[in-house]
């Protein structure tokens, strides 16, 4: 099953590392890792989505909650949440297919953020799914590249992941 | 000038209010605030300031030895023996990445130890500078956490954190990295010792879930043919005698891990012994035959569980640990306990005192028969007849000999299980040995530490000719700081751990686990400043022991000439569950065996 981990971490020097340090050492797996900084500079904000049965799964919440560094974390997947992530893709353009992109844009409610007389950079933001979508619908000829910043999430609701 | 500098430093470690101080002089006040008895070190560029404000006091001592992987084990000893965490002091580069074996031997046993290293300045980290190394990152995965020090207005702070950390919840080492500059002599700031720290990402638990523990007295209560398994996590938890206690209100039999000998008194009847890999025929059985098996601060190592999906067959399983990931890590467990085990086990007592309902009498007695019959077979049995020293009979006559009240360090090998089988031990803290990591190269540094924390206590090192080599160049640390230890060195002219497997599953082929040179023992004691006895015959071995520890002043190396063929019964070989185990063979002596 798919995880959406959310971690408030201490800020520091280090830290990141020990997160991911810790997944390469104990051989699980990270599909998106994201970091940045929270309201209260003395804390960072990951999101790390990983796959894995409920034993490993159960084992990753535990070894992460024992990194010193580690203030608190929740599963998201395991309540009602809210997922984002967001992309931008380069695309190929020619006279032809510029209407089509564009449409294809809106449709999908993203924007435009770039053009030139050969390009376009298309901004989205969504449930990783709709953004698979996305790039499914393009003509992978024309894509030049792809970049993504990995899910973050929030819970509904009035619970929140703070001290 | 210098004197009157030097007499105000001395006379500002010694008050405390608030006064300024070096990065240097605040690490080593902050030491001696912390309580710290020992350092266990070696000196460097980047800890020249540091060592200079060392010269400069002497309410922390610091034992120097001859390599860092010796000053962490014989820190890591000393912290096993009192329970204090050990503290160790390296220079950066070559001295961190020397000590680091023995940091991953701290960490895999959960030892409470500080290991402060220097580091190259500030300004040129990253720089790929003389001696530099990333010892946060190369220490990151050995380590229960480890710091680099940015300001020397936390460096108080941040020492008084590494104690906190660890020598809390489950124990480990702590790495502090300490760039040169900020130990600058020239560079004061104001010092105080925090009194207490707390951390707003680390709060250890401490009592159990009362509903589970509930829960698990009900079924302690129902269980017909249970086992109590104990490990390293009841002498780390100083509940030695909560354990004791809890075992005999209930009358269940009781077996301890590798790391958890001594918790529960050897010598008593309900001890059935160690268990897993080379545990006794009694012990594995009773696991694979239980209906309910208890396990506290033990960790389901794969030593002791072999093959999973064989593990305790019909048993239900509660377990009290107080890592949360050690539970149901490998092996689900039905009623998880997280929480210190001494607050763990009096709850329990507690509960169980004041249940009217006893144990299962009947059930429980059919079970001691059964376990009875299992123990009849003696598995722990040797060739007693044989002309050649056997290792067990040693371990025997030294446990005669120590009256069983020793310290025993040990190295990695047939000797370590041979010690850990045949010494009975009673007391927790006697038995000093790297389980987790398995580093030859442990028992003598050890020792030292052991032997400094407690001066009038014997301390034996069991070790083989082959581990002993790791870290010999200690026999010299303990001549400097007069430790005087008996070396009882198992000299199979093996590595007979290495041999056995390759007899048992390699037919034979001795592939490089021989060495044509080993060196004249005796001889090298004796280079050394030592004493070196050697006894080649059974009928001496009893008269020689008693000679070394007579000798109460001087370290003795006493090598034995074992008979190199034996091996390490019970053994469950790889891949087997607890019932499948191999067992000396009940006819013929072993010397009669062949040898490739
Ligand atoms: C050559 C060789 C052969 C070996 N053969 C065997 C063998 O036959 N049998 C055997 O048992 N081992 C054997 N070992 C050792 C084995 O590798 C493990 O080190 C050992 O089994 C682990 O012991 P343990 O489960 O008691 O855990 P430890 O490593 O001692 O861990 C302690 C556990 O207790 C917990 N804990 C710590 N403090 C507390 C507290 N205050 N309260 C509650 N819980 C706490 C910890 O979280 C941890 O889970 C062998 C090792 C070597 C080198
Ligand atoms: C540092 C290190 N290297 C290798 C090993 C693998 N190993 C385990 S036991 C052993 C042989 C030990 O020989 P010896 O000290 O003579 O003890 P014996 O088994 O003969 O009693 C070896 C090489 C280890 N445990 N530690
Ligand atoms: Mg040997």
């Amino acid at each position: 099953m798919r995880h959406i981990i959310s971690i408030l971490i201490e800020n520091e020097a280090g830290a990141l590392s020990r997160v991911a340090g810790l997944f390469s050492a104990r051989g699980y797996n990270i599909e998106s890792l994201n970091v940045a900084i929270t309201e209260d500079p003395s804390l960072s904000r990951m999101t790390l989505v990983t796959r894995g049965n409920e034993q490993i799964v159960e084992q990753i919440v535990k070894q992460l909650n024992k990194l010193i560094d580690v203030v608190k974390l929740v599963d998201l997947a395991e309540s009602p949440h809210i997922e984002r992530e967001l992309m931008m893709v380069k695309i190929k353009t020619t006279s032809h297919t510029r209407t089509e992109i564009r449409s294809l844009t809106e449709i999908f409610r993203g924007k435009v953020l770039d053009v030139t007389a050969t390009t376009y950079v298309v901004e989205m933001t969504g449930p990783s799914e709709k953004l698979d979508a996305f790039v499914a619908a393009i003509d992978p000829d024309t894509i030049i590249e792809v970049v993504r910043s990995g899910p973050t999430g929030i819970s509904r609701g009035e619970n929140g992941l703070c001290l | 000038m210098e004197t009157e500098r030097l007499d105000t430093y001395r006379s500002n470690m010694f008050i405390e209010v608030s006064v300024e101080l070096s990065g240097a002089q605040i690490l080593v006040q902050s030491l001696k605030d912390e309580g710290v008895e020992y350092i266990f070190g070696y000196p460097g560029g980047a800890v020249l300031h540091l060592y200079d404000a060392i010269f400069q006091q002497d309410a922390v001592k610091h034992i120097l030895v001859r390599h860092e992987q010796g000053a962490t084990h014989a820190a890591d000893g000393y912290a096993r023996a009192t329970g204090k965490p050990g503290v160790v002091l390296v220079t950066s580069g070559p001295g961190a990445t020397n000590a680091v074996t023995g940091i991953a031997t701290a960490y895999m046993d959960s030892i409470p130890m500080v290991i402060i290293s220097g580091q190259v300045p500030s300004p040129v980290i990253g720089s790929d500078a003389f001696q530099e190394v990333d010892m946060v990152g190369i220490t990151r995965p050995c380590v229960k956490h480890n710091f680099l020090v940015k300001d020397v207005t936390k460096l108080a702070e941040t020492v008084k954190k590494a104690f906190y950390v660890a020598t809390t919840g489950r124990p480990g080492p702590v790495v502090v990295d300490i760039p040169k500059d900020i130990t600058d002599p020239h560079i004061k700031v104001p010092y105080k010792y925090p009194k207490k720290v707390s951390m707003r990402s680390y709060h250890p638990a401490v009592n159990g879930d009362k509903e589970q523990i509930k829960k698990a007295v009900g079924l302690l209560l129902a269980a017909q043919k249970p086992v109590i398994y104990s490990g390293g996590g009841v002498v780390l938890g100083e509940a030695s005698k909560e354990l004791t206690e809890f075992s005999q209100l209930l009358g269940f039999p009781i077996t301890n891990t590798l790391m958890g000998l001594g918790a529960y008194p050897a010598t008593d009847k309900q001890f059935i012994g160690m268990l897993g890999m080379h545990g006794t025929y009694e012990a594995n059985m009773a696991m694979h035959e239980s209906d309910l098996i208890i396990a506290i601060g033990a960790r389901f190592d794969d030593r002791v569980t072999g093959k999973l999906d064989m593990f305790c067959p019909y048993a239900k399983i509660i377990h009290i640990d107080i890592d949360p990931a050690s539970i149901s890590k490998t092996v689900k467990v039905d009623v998880p306990i997280v929480g210190e085990v001494k607050n763990v086990l009096e709850q329990m007592i507690d509960l169980l005192k004041d249940h009217k309902a006893k144990p299962q009498k009947k059930p429980l007695e059919a079970w001691w028969r059964q376990i009875d019959q299992w123990r009849s077979l003696q598995c722990l049995e040797f060739d007693r007849e044989s002309p050649l020293i056997k290792p067990q009979f040693v371990i025997e006559q030294l446990y005669a000999v120590t009256k069983g009240d020793a310290y025993v360090t040990s190295d990695v090998g047939q000797h370590q299980m041979w010690a850990a089988q045949y010494y009975k031990f009673d007391k927790p803290r006697r038995w000093i040995n790297s389980g987790g990591l398995g580093t030859m190269g442990f028992g003598l540094p050890a020792a030292i530490g052991v032997k400094l924390a407690f001066p009038d206590a014997e301390v034996a090192c069991v070790t083989g000719e082959a581990s002993i080599q790791m870290c010999i160049q200690e026999l010299s640390t303990a001549l400097q700081y007069k430790t005087p230890i008996k070396i009882i060195n198992l000299n199979n002219r093996y590595m007979g751990m290495v041999r056995q497997w390759q007899e048992f599953t390699y037919e034979s082929r001795y592939s490089h686990s021989y060495m044509d040179t080993i060196p004249e023992f005796v001889k090298l004691a004796e280079a050394y400043g030592h004493v070196g006895m050697r006894v080649e015959r059974p009928e001496d071995v009893r008269e020689v022991l008693e000679a070394a520890f007579a000798l109460k002043d001087r370290t003795v190396f006493v090598d034995i000439i074992t008979d190199r063929t034996e091996n390490v019964y019970p053994m469950i070989e790889a891949g087997k569950g607890h019932h499948d185990m191999k067992l000396r063979v009940a006819t013929g002596t072993s010397t009669d065996r062949e040898l490739a």
